[in-house]
């Protein structure tokens, strides 16, 4: 539980700036306006400058060796900054989602257990497997070539199915089916990544 | 026999591979389609379908080979032997091949079962990012600079997680208009296929085995050379007696 309570700490800690700053909120909200298509470009863009922007933050200030030396386990440091992505991709759903429903007119609600689940697991995933290789990352000078080619091929299902999802969802007619269908898919996919995140993190990030 | 090795199991692929062509061209049965209807028309896809043998052959050791990588990246991360990190990279060179072909293959078979080179269906869209996972790893290795083994080995173990989805992965259906019954692109073959087409399937799969294992093999050879090379070229600097 300690682990957990570390891990609050450094995603409040990144959240904090962000609340103070504005930065991403900002930028990222202007994203929001075919609306499955739309919600998820929306996501996938809030994940990558999130993302960019958790770890960038920690190389300008040449912070990260500080948190990794923090005495806490690193798997915290991991988490907290997968939670704190997670909140942010979140945040930018919460406001572009009902701006989508609303300036195209879709019935985006309809279902709304389906669509928070399949929201949730996509932001979860995104910013689970996004932290672990921006962190192992962050000090390679060729970065931002290498994150989207090694980042885009292990997020693209979970955008595919994504979009399956919540089109499934808004259609003439609905497919519950279907939509059940891809959130188990996310909900496996994501698992899967999260548990072998939280084990391989480690042997990753060594300064 | 170290020295054999490689160019003994060439000869075994080499010589399994000649059989399995003849056993697909002359033994293997022509597929039977479930539909009455097209096995009078006599479709097009009857012949085209023998590119099934070879696509299978290198579907099993492209899985195959990103397994041993990411299994050895999970070795080398445990132990940080570079020996295991050599074995790593060499597979996963040999993966980005045998996939070239698996998805090649996979195209001619689409062309013939769907009349159209590639769509965009969940098995064949896995496949092409697992494709697309291992290129990045060939890439991240040039490019990374002194940490690219940690990384690389972190992008082989989620690799080789992703392989069940490929295998898994079967879309809501082959709802292609020109979709024929019968073996598809979509599908897992190896339950599906009529008992005379087996012995020229598991007699191909396993003379590509042979073929993998001698790339391999020559493959970590010469990646543990450049290393050592590398290795030795930096002592060299720091001694002094290269500049």
């Amino acid at each position: 539980m300690a682990l957990l309570r570390h891990a609050a700490r450094v995603a409040w800690k990144d959240l904090r700036i962000e609340l103070r700053s504005r930065e991403i909120v900002y930028t990222m909200a202007f994203f929001g306006g075919a609306v499955p298509g739309m919600l998820w470009v929306a996501i996938a863009l809030a994940g990558t400058i999130g993302l960019g922007r958790a770890f960038d933050r920690e190389r300008e200030n040449d912070t990260m060796r500080a948190l990794l030396l923090a005495p806490v386990p690193r798997l915290a440091v991991f988490l907290g900054k997968a939670i704190a992505t997670t909140v942010l991709v979140l945040a930018v759903a919460v406001v572009c989602a009902p701006m989508l429903a609303w300036l195209l007119d879709a019935p985006l609600f309809a279902y709304p257990g389906p669509l928070v689940l399949v929201v949730v697991l996509g932001a979860v995933g995104i910013a689970v497997i996004g932290s672990v290789f921006a962190a192992t990352l962050l000090k390679v000078r060729s970065r931002d070539v290498l994150l989207p080619v090694i980042l885009y091929p292990l997020l693209v299902p979970l955008f595919v199915a994504g979009t399956s999802s919540t089109s499934a969802q808004v259609a003439e007619f609905p497919n519950l089916d279907a939509a059940w269908y891809w959130i188990e898919f996310l909900g496996i996919y994501d698992s899967a990544f999260l548990v072998l995140s939280v084990w391989v993190f480690e042997s990753l990030v060594i300064e | 026999m170290k020295k054999l090795a490689v160019p003994l199991l060439a000869v075994l692929a080499a010589i399994g591979l000649a059989v399995s062509v003849y056993l697909v061209f002359y033994d293997a049965p022509l597929e039977y389609s479930r539909n009455a209807e097209l096995q009078l028309n006599g479709s097009s896809l009857f012949f085209n379908q023998k590119i099934v043998y070879f696509h299978v052959g290198h579907a099993f050791w492209l899985f195959g080979a990103v397994f041993v990588s990411g299994l050895s990246s999970i070795a080398f991360l445990k132990t940080r032997n570079p020996r295991w990190d050599d074995i790593a990279s060499a597979s996963t060179d040999v993966a980005v091949a045998f996939g070239a072909v698996v998805l090649f293959t996979g195209s001619v078979w689409a062309k013939a079962a769907w009349d159209v080179w590639w769509k965009w269906e969940p098995r064949l869209t896995m496949s092409l990012l697992l494709w697309l996972i291992l290129v990045g790893y060939v890439l991240v290795r040039r490019f990374a600079g002194p940490s690219a083994d940690r990384i690389a080995s972190g992008m082989a173990i989620f690799g080789m997680v992703v392989v069940p989805f490929v295998y898994v992965m079967v879309g809501e259906g082959n709802s292609h208009p020109q979709a024929a019954p019968g073996l598809n692109p979509s599908e897992g073959v190896v339950g599906k296929i009529s008992p005379g087409m087996r012995p020229a399937l598991w007699l191909s799969v396993a003379s590509f085995l042979c073929w993998y294992v001698a790339l391999l093999i020559s493959r970590v050879q010469s990646t543990r050379a450049e290393r050592e090379l590398r290795e030795l070229r930096e002592r060299g600097f720091d001694l002094g007696v290269l500049s």
